[in-house]
């Protein structure tokens, strides 16, 4: 049988909800053996193109073909049987149980006598671990899910992908929450599928990994596929240019904040738990954007969400324009001053079924608040809708349903709630993530304009380019210590490694 | 696209549709359904339980369910009527009780009801235990305390009858005459549902409910107390089923213990028929009203029609059942 040039063809894919055409005509064309980027902003369409893939959309219009064979792909079953595999960005496994029983989950191996079988534990761990050895994970199949760390998960999600036999496998915003060696080793193992002849359909923002590890680049922009080029004909500045349809001078804009004197001031702060953070100590100042790096684990978040109020402190003191504070909820947080935009906002921060305008609103209904327990709904449409606007929030309207939104203008509605209290202190955990150039240059804009107002910024951030470019200073932090403090010229990559790998 | 369109209208209301289809088949097979009367006793039969069914929905909203309710009804029906009988009557409650302001039983009875909700409220947001099992064991406590209560001497669980004109009037009074008067009842009941409405939509207790129901984790990093909310919201909800219990007494003239008796299956099918998500988040008061008058109506019709009672329950059971499978439709993985 002839091999067909392209392993998968998706042809003409239109795909509509309803107010949005989240897919126009849209034709992806796979090479076996290779690494395929697909790059756009959010709401480009690039997710809702592998979910028509995946089986999970089922698209209004095209064709999608498998070897030059017609695939008709109405599940997610269907596609694993028809050799697609897809590794999301947000990931599911189940916390309770073993590795290797996510692994396997519907397909354990079993032994017995005709109809009574029992689940073959034995030949399931060395099947794993074979699995691990050959894709060199390392890795106990035994132990539970529930206690890795992503970068592990993610690299059971891909086992899982080659366990089926795979020959397309997409992977969603794989390196969101990977530190660099750990980008490193999934490198290692895409190019050794590669090799096997498997292709990757490969979805991320990130530049400098697209044009590292990829062979041909698709842009999306608006539902519309704009183009397909090798990887080696590009550069970042035309793959920017190219998703935006502008040039883009420069991915940060100018800050002119001046850091002033010091308003928060933070001794000692250290966690119950014995391996979260211990003793960190730190001053932030009025008008400042301090970075915080480190790799996954350093417990980064962990210790803002105690300085909100979220998690309990051992010891440790807190203070504000020099006057020490006890903030045991969020409700004192928000007193004090302080806003928090947290790393998860599907999980902690959204209400999914509610409007725009209601999860704009939530956080500041207090001002809004009439005698006799009754809200002044006209004062809190006009001033929510307003800011929600200010951020160029791309909606439909306020009373849209947030689920509805992509995941930058979902976040920009979150920082819109905060922005309404009228905070001091905003704490941003990973404020970008998962969001496109565009919505991120805003979100930048927001941020400088912010410090820049005399507002103390701290900001979580695990994207060097981004770290380096928005802070003033960069705290580093490891292993739930404070390894150091980077100020001007000292902040480096390197430094921050370096500090961020200390223990 | 116009297929698309009606198949998604079909699926967004599936459930009125057969509501309507079955209301209409009732009517067909007995046209005298249709008339001023059945309305009015429709509209009566609906009252109480539409308060009940609002207190069921401000739980339903915050993701949580109320298994208590009917019981909180059961025994606030009996305390007020405890205290409400007649000064002649030949086996009063409480034989030497002197006549005391209506209102004061009353507010005693709903006070009661607040607080089996406070107690509700209290398990389930500082003991954290789930509002199934919570009110699960509320719910036989206090059918436990009023089937104790009602076996005092010298009552002995004999039926409370006798009661107050006064009391009673409440029940079954009503303003203008003939065929378009208006009960007090239905009256009470439209009263509270615009109160409800007013706290749903109207302040900051209503929409910190919908966000509690909508994503619990991120109402707390709103700043939310979530559970100062919680408490509040499961004593108003007990408060609204301590007054339906009241109500029940006044309309019936009576009461026992086993008034009440799974009130808040019919309550919680009727939220949920009526648009409120058993996942949270998600519900309205015209829908309540909608959900429990066309429950109501059924009820009503089929026995008008001559359907017996067990089959009723089977038909309330799959209406149950297709209420949920729709709502699940339309929230979960679009297709």
């Amino acid at each position: 049988m002839e091999k067909a040039e392209f392993l998968l063809e998706m042809n003409n894919i239109t795909k509509e909800f309803p107010g949005v055409k989240a897919l126009d005509d849209v034709s992806l064309k796979v090479r076996p053996g290779s690494v395929h980027a697909l790059m756009g902003e959010n709401g480009a369409g690039k997710s809702t193109l592998m979910k028509c893939l995946f089986g999970i959309y089922s698209p209004d219009a095209g064709e999608i073909f498998l070897d030059g064979e017609k695939a008709s792909i109405s599940s997610s079953n269907d596609a694993l049987k028809s050799g697609i595999s897809m590794i999301h960005q947000e990931l599911h496994p189940v916390p309770f149980r073993s590795v290797m029983e996510n692994i396997w989950l519907g397909r354990f191996p079993t032994k017995g006598i005709g109809p009574i079988q029992f689940i073959d534990h034995k030949k399931m761990f060395t099947d794993t671990e074979n699995l691990f050895k050959d894709l060199d994970i390392d890795l106990n199949p035994e132990t539970l899910v529930g206690k890795l760390s992503v970068s592990k998960i993610q690299s059971i999600e891909i086992a899982k992908a080659v366990s089926f036999h795979s020959r397309v496998i997409v992977m969603d915003e794989p390196t969101s929450s990977l530190t660099s060696v750990e980008v490193e080793h999934l490198f290692r193992i895409i190019r050794d599928l590669r090799s096997r002849g498997v292709a990757i359909i490969y979805i991320s923002h990130k530049m400098e990994e697209i044009l590292a590890i990829s062979d041909e680049v698709t842009i999306m922009r608006d539902g519309k596929k704009i183009g397909t080029w090798p990887a080696a004909e590009l550069t970042t500045d035309l793959i920017i240019s190219k998703m935006v349809g502008r040039e883009l001078t420069s991915r940060f804009p100018e800050r002119f904040n001046v850091p002033g004197e010091v308003y928060m001031k933070v001794e000692g702060l250290t966690s119950p738990e014995e391996r979260s953070f211990k003793d960190v100590s730190f001053e932030l100042r009025r008008g400042e954007v301090l970075g915080i790096g480190g790799l996954v684990g350093a417990q980064r978040t962990e210790v803002i969400e105690a300085l909100f109020g979220l998690r309990a402190l051992k010891s440790g003191t807190i203070s504000i324009k020099g006057k020490d504070v006890t903030i045991n909820s969020p409700k004192d947080a928000k007193k004090h001053g302080m806003a928090l935009l947290t790393e998860e906002r599907r999980v902690t921060g959204i209400f999914p079924v509610l409007s725009v305008h209601e999860n704009g609103a939530i956080a500041n209904l207090h001002r809004y608040q009439k005698p006799y327990f009754l809200l002044n709904s006209k004062k809190k449409k006009v001033e929510v809708d307003k800011m929600i606007e200010k951020l160029r929030t791309k909606t439909p309207t306020t009373k849209t349903l947030i689920m509805n939104l992509s995941g930058g203008n979902q976040q920009k509605v979150l920082l819109a709630r905060w922005l309404l209290t009228e905070p001091e202190i905003l704490l941003l955990d990973e404020p970008t993530r998962g969001i496109d150039v565009g919505a991120k240059f805003e979100i930048y804009s927001i941020i400088a304009d912010l410090a820049q107002q005399g507002k103390s910024i701290i900001m979580i951030s695990s994207e060097m380019p981004e770290l380096l470019g928005m802070s003033d200073r960069v705290m580093v932090m490891s292993e739930g210590r404070l390894t150091g403090i980077l100020e001007g010229e000292q902040a480096t990559e390197t430094e921050v490694m370096r500090l961020a790998a200390q223990h | 696209m116009n297929v698309k369109k009606a198949q998604s209208f079909v699926t967004q209301n599936a459930i009125y549709i057969v509501l309507v289809l079955l209301i209409m088949g009732i009517i067909i097979y007995d046209p005298n359904f249709m008339s001023i009367n059945t309305l009015r006793d429709v509209l009566i039969q609906s009252s109480t339980r539409v308060i009940i069914a609002l207190g069921v929905a401000f739980i339903l909203i915050t993701a949580g369910t109320d298994l208590s309710a009917g019981r909180v009804v059961g025994f606030t029906a009996v305390i007020s009527a405890s205290m409400l009988q007649i000064p002649d009557y030949s086996r009063r409650f409480f034989p030497d009780l002197p006549q005391v302001e209506v209102i004061l039983p009353i507010a005693i009875a709903i006070i009661a009801g607040l607080l089996c909700g406070l107690i509700n409220g209290i398990v389930v947001s500082k003991l954290h235990v789930p509002p199934f099992i919570a009110t699960l064991g509320t719910m036989l406590i206090v059918y436990g305390l009023n089937s104790l209560y009602f076996d005092m001497d010298p009552n002995q669980s004999q039926p409370i009858g006798g009661l107050r004109p006064d009391f009673t009037k409440i029940g079954s009074g009503f303003i203008g005459s003939g065929q378009y008067s208006i009960p007090y009842i239905v009256l009470i009941a439209l009263a509270v549902a615009a109160i409800v409405w007013v706290v749903f939509n109207k302040t900051k207790l209503g929409k910190n409910m919908y966000a509690i129901g909508g994503n619990m984790q991120a109402a707390k990093v709103s700043g939310i107390d979530v559970s100062k909310n919680l408490i509040y919201i499961y004593a108003i909800a007990g408060a609204l089923y301590g007054l339906a219990g009241v109500l029940e007494a006044a309309r019936t003239g009576g009461a026992t213990n086993n008034y009440g008796n799974m009130y808040e299956l019919d309550a919680i099918a009727a939220c949920v028929v009526g648009g409120v998500s058993t996942t949270g988040g998600i519900g309205t008061v015209p829908g309540v009203l909608v959900g429990v008058i066309i429950f109501t109506l059924i009820n009503y019709g089929l026995t008008f029609i001559g359907i017996s009672p067990y089959y009723q329950l089977i038909i309330k059971g799959l209406i149950i059942i297709a209420a949920v499978a729709f709502d699940m439709r339309k929230y979960s993985s679009k297709k």
